[in-house]
């Protein structure tokens, strides 16, 4: 049995802040279902499924939203399912409404991650205290700056790479008015001169913590002929995990990313990601890991993921643009940032991002990580529908 | 080969707590901003039901809703149940019933308790109303509870603008939970071995790597890891990074180096504070031993050596 | 659609607590039981998916930990639902249905001994009107079945009167049912007039109305068509698959029905021929009552031979567990059509409806 295409005809976001303090969580979420049913221009009747995600429910103190949220997204009397996949988990959660689409057990179906960290402190949420372990670290950023360090020395890297790449995406983040940070008088200087938080990361290479939401709507062949807007087309969707810690990782550049880009990229028949990708979205939550994954991702080969970067490649004129949305360095509310990649990837090859539009963008790589480099979600997604 | 002792079970406290901010949103920003003016608020649906407590969205049609209207603080029990032993953070310290209350005027019912003599005093159609409590700060709790009441129906509910001076817009919402942390079989066996400041990594029977700390199954083979093998102590600092951001809860002067070391004998570094040489000597590849301090289960930080650096050949697997 | 079996079951023994174990240490000889019942290695397995909440053991990320048992390596395709297994089993049956999997595993676990499970699950609940008044578990739940005693028409499928003495005669069948269940944490009953001399939990519940509080997990292997015939003797096939959610407030519903369960079954197939066979996730005595009178299930029908949630209720694995034990029993040919539902939120907001047939032997 061939699987069901599955085309993106609605696509919405919240105005990512710091604290969307006038919306309570249900308001949040509703606002980017409602944008991205305004986008497929469709009601709630016309959704068969709702599929939400987000990052551990202790960032809102609330265990299972969903459950509280159900009636804020139109799911009583629908099926609702709930992912969470760590950081990868905005990616994931689109995979599994794809899925739903793709099996014919849905035709339409929303799918939907949020998080509004304002409710309590990131900080907080990722460490919570372990009795009997040692604390040395609170955040994510001191968990990633080894594994920068260490791709540093692998690759013998300037040290100037991340500030180029944090420049570059708040710069982008600037034609994006959804985005968290609209730093308008950011220079490359004050990148390069901010306070060095977790040697070798500093301040301006970490992303924010953001309030926010991101919803698409997902449906079959006939679903995208009545869409008003041109679709996109997913060519290809895959997970890939791999264990925390274990001997043998390699933190620079894991298995599960490399094993799933060659997933994706088989499904979508592509050879050459370098020449046949137009756009990524990629998630980036510390400037160093745009060239760390451009060479996980087989955009680069090993240890020269980095020249790419340098010489401008990735610019969003450059001729493979990496996060002309601004990406995780400018939003991040987390649970949905790896389904705004997904989305933005989406938005490119429909011709719909706006500002930071792409040229000619038809084909547009989403990709998400989480937990320990260990959770990887990715889709590629074109103008036209798959073969056959 | 030393056969894995059978563990005393470890466990210690382990309180989840946060005082969660929420904003509110209009609707329920009306809502609680009224029970502060003893003030009850409804909102009416598109089709004419009123829904007390009022939602921004309705459960039947997922219409966004701002119809406010208000109600009586009267009401009919629907359903009810006795709770003999109240538990923390329940609205009444004495046994109550918890009851669901259609007010008058409105169509759906408000869960809250009943403050009553006993069970035989409480049943579903009887009358009630609300106790106010006597500081009230826009919150549910601003409801202390209902009592019995036998005085007049309220009639039907009028259309309310929402509007108050001074309203409320969020919510504090403190939350504890308290719970037994026991790390289980491996990890308990390791941290005893840690007590004699001694570490001891615990072998894979497929793989044959050694795993510290041990996590109770080798992560690439799923299956328990079981022998027990000394590893280190000295090791050798695969990567790290300096720390000049104070956290908080954390007593650690910054910056201070968090690096990975591998331990001589281990498959994977485990994650330790260099300390004993300035934060900015430190280098992949410097050969470290733990320093124990009195009382402290794990080494406090591990210092150089003054072994030779490893060549990066040596543990560049283990980045 | 394509033909998709539950071919191997297995879960731990279930047990109030179980401090010695980490949550891996508890589930890995679950995972191991499984895949050798039908002689698959982890990397055989084309999907993997999960379910848990980390809320139960106060630990964010739990299933990252979990995972340590699969032996994740190469890499694997695999998802998590922050939801009861039976949802991880939805998930994955749909990757079967698209033909994207041949074979997956389905695992959940749920520790509740590390909490107080009854103030944790307040924390499922509305945040601004409900929840800062910590309403328990079981409060809830005695509010829904006081509904149903008092329900003019309070009367189940077969017409017999609903009353305390038919809730103790749930709790007695099934945890005598239990006493077959190797697994199961609560066995053995007196009869149901002798339960009703106990002291109230929380009227009009008694403590033998309510499930156990306790540790487990669980496990499934699914496969397609000829596969599964290959690693089954009996595949338990899954002829349908539904679920549906309610509106989230007590106040808005009306507590005496579970429509969710019925539109899910509808969905499913349930209706189209009479089973013999039910496993009904029902942690509260009440709760099974409402859900008889929805799937129509008579007295011919089974219900819960395994004891259901009122013998093991560990949360996260309960509903999975429902649909495993159904398909044992197709397995070794005690049932030839089953039924088997699964249940998340508070006072069945949420319900999953499988029907599962085996071939005619």
């Amino acid at each position: 049995m061939t699987k069901e295409p599955v085309a993106v005809v609605g696509i919405g976001q919240t105005k990512h802040t710091a604290a969307r303090r006038d919306v309570s969580l249900a308001g949040l979420v509703r606002e980017a279902a409602v944008r991205a049913l305004e986008d497929a221009q469709l009601t709630w009747a016309d959704i068969d499924a709702v599929v939400i995600g987000k990052a551990p429910d202790f960032f809102e103190g609330v265990m299972m939203p969903e459950l509280y949220l159900a009636d804020a997204l139109g799911a009583v009397g629908k099926p609702m399912l709930r992912v969470h996949t760590a950081g990868s988990v905005g990616g994931s959660t689109a995979l599994v409404a794809s899925g739903l689409v793709a099996a014919r057990v849905h035709r339409t179906v929303l799918t939907l991650a949020f998080e509004k960290q304002s409710e309590s402190n990131a900080m907080w949420g990722l460490s919570l205290p372990i009795p009997f372990q040692q604390p040395l670290l609170a955040g994510a950023g001191g968990f990633f700056a080894p594994h920068v360090r260490a791709y540093m020395r692998r690759t013998g890297a300037p040290s100037g790479i991340g500030a180029l790449v944090a420049y570059k995406d708040r710069r982008n983040a600037l034609r994006n008015p959804y985005a968290h940070l609209h730093e308008h008088d950011l220079t490359l200087e004050k990148v390069r001169s901010s306070p060095m938080l977790w040697d070798p990361i500093r301040y301006s290479e970490t992303c924010p913590s953001s309030d926010g939401a991101c919803a698409m709507v997902l449906t079959d062949r006939a679903g995208a002929d009545r869409a008003p807007y041109p679709p996109a087309w997913m060519h290809g969707g895959a997970m890939r995990s791999e264990p925390t810690l274990f001997a043998g990782k390699d933190c620079v550049s894991p298995r599960a990313g490399r094993d799933c880009a060659a997933d994706v990229y088989r499904q979508a028949g592509i050879t050459d990601p370098r020449r046949e990708i137009d756009a990524v979205e990629m998630y980036v939550p510390f400037s160093w890991y745009e060239p760390m994954w451009l060479e996980n991702l087989g955009f680069a080969d090993e240890g020269e993921g980095w020249k790419l970067t340098e010489s401008g490649v990735t610019e969003i004129d450059g001729d493979l643009p990496v996060n002309p949305s601004g990406g995780v360095l400018s939003t991040n509310p987390i649970g949905a940032s790896g389904m705004l990649r997904f989305a933005e990837a989406a938005l490119q090859v429909r011709g719909r991002a706006g500002e930071h539009q792409v040229d000619g963008a038809r084909k547009a790589l989403g990709h998400a990580y989480g937990g320990g480099s260990q959770f990887f979600s990715m889709w590629v997604v074109a103008d036209t529908p798959p073969a056959d | 080969m030393t056969p894995a002792p059978s563990p005393e079970v470890l466990q210690a406290p382990l309180v989840v707590e946060f005082p969660f901010t929420r904003s509110l949103g209009p609707v329920q920003s009306a809502f609680l901003t009224g029970l502060r003016t003893r003030t009850v608020l409804g909102v009416r649906t598109t089709d004419g039901r009123v829904l007390m407590p009022p939602v921004e969205y309705d459960p039947v049609t997922a219409d966004e809703l701002s119809d406010l209207v208000e109600v009586a603080p009267t009401g009919t029990v629907t359903t009810w149940a006795w709770n003999p032993a109240p538990r923390r953070g329940q609205p009444l310290d004495t046994p109550f019933a918890w009851v669901l209350v259609r007010l008058d005027g409105a169509d759906t019912a408000l869960l809250h308790a009943l403050d009553a003599s006993g069970p035989d005093a409480v049943r579903t159609g009887m009358r009630v109303r609300i106790r106010w409590a006597g500081e009230r700060v826009g919150a549910i709790t601003d409801i202390a509870c209902f009592e019995p009441y036998d005085g007049a129906e309220g009639g039907e509910a009028v259309p309310h603008s929402g509007e108050f001076t001074d309203p409320v817009t969020g919510i504090v919402a403190p939350a504890r939970l308290d719970y037994t942390y026991a790390p289980g079989r491996a990890q308990s066996r390791y941290l005893k071995a840690l007590a004699d400041h001694t570490t001891r990594g615990e072998r894979c029977p497929s793989c044959r790597k050694v795993y510290v700390p041990p996590r109770g199954a080798c992560p690439t083979c799923g299956v328990a890891t079981d022998e027990q093998v000394e590893v280190g102590p000295r090791g050798t600092v695969t990567t790290f990074c300096i720390v000049n951001i104070k956290a908080r809860n954390l007593d650690i002067e910054v910056p201070y180096v968090y690096a990975h070391i591998a331990l001589d004998g281990a498959g994977l570094a485990l994650h330790g504070r260099v300390g004993g040489i300035p934060y900015d000597q430190v280098r992949m590849g410097l050969r470290v031993e733990p320093v124990w301090s009195e009382g402290s289960r794990y080494p406090d930080h591990y210092r150089p050596t003054g072994e030779p650096d490893a060549d990066y050949d040596t543990y560049k697997e283990l980045l | 659609m394509r033909e998709v079996a539950i071919v191997a079951f297995g879960q731990s023994d279930h047990r109030r607590e179980s401090a010695e174990v980490s949550e891996v240490e508890m589930l890995m000889p679950v995972l191991h039981e499984v895949l050798d019942a039908v002689g698959l290695r982890a990397d055989e397995i084309d999907f993997t998916c999960s379910g848990s909440c980390d809320y139960l053991a106060g630990r964010a990320f739990s299933f990252t930990m979990a995972l340590d048992g699969v032996g994740a390596w190469p890499p694997i395709s695999e998802s998590h639902v922050e939801m009861d297994g039976a949802w991880a089993l939805y998930e994955a049956w749909t990757r079967l249905l698209a033909g994207e999997a041949e074979t997956a595993l389905v695992y959940s676990y749920g520790k509740s001994s590390p909490g107080d499970l009854r103030e944790v699950l307040t924390r499922q609940l509305d945040p601004y009107y409900v929840a800062p008044l910590w309403p328990d578990s079981v409060s809830l739940a005695a509010l829904q079945a006081q509904a149903l005693l008092d329900a003019e028409d309070a009367e189940d499928a077969e017409d017999t009167v609903v009353d305390e003495r038919a809730l103790a005669a749930v709790a007695a069948r099934s945890r005598i049912a239990a006493e077959d269940n190797p697994h199961a944490q609560v066995t053995g009953s007196p009869p149901p007039e002798a339960l009703l001399e106990d002291p109230y939990l929380v009227r009009p519940l008694r403590r033998h109305d309510c499930p156990p509080v306790g540790d487990g997990a669980a496990a499934v292997v699914l496969a397609a068509g000829d596969t599964a015939r290959r690693l089954c003797r009996r595949p338990a096939w899954i002829r349908g698959m539904d679920h549906r959610m309610e509106a989230h407030s007590l106040g808005v519903r009306d507590l005496t029905r579970s429509p969710s369960t019925r539109l899910a079954a509808e969905r499913a197939g349930a209706f189209e021929a009479p089973a013999d066979l039910a496993e009904l996730h029902a942690p509260f005595t009440s709760q099974e009552l409402i859900l008889r009178r929805e799937l129509g299930l008579g007295e011919g029908v089974r219900v819960n031979p395994s004891g259901g949630a009122l013998a093991a209720n560990p949360m996260m694995a309960a509903g999975l567990i429902r649909l495993g034990e159904a398909a044992a029993a197709i397995h070794r040919g005690a049932a030839d059509r089953a039924l088997a539902h699964a249940t998340s939120g508070p006072c069945l907001q949420q319900n999953l409806v499988a029907v599962l047939e085996g071939d005619v032997l």
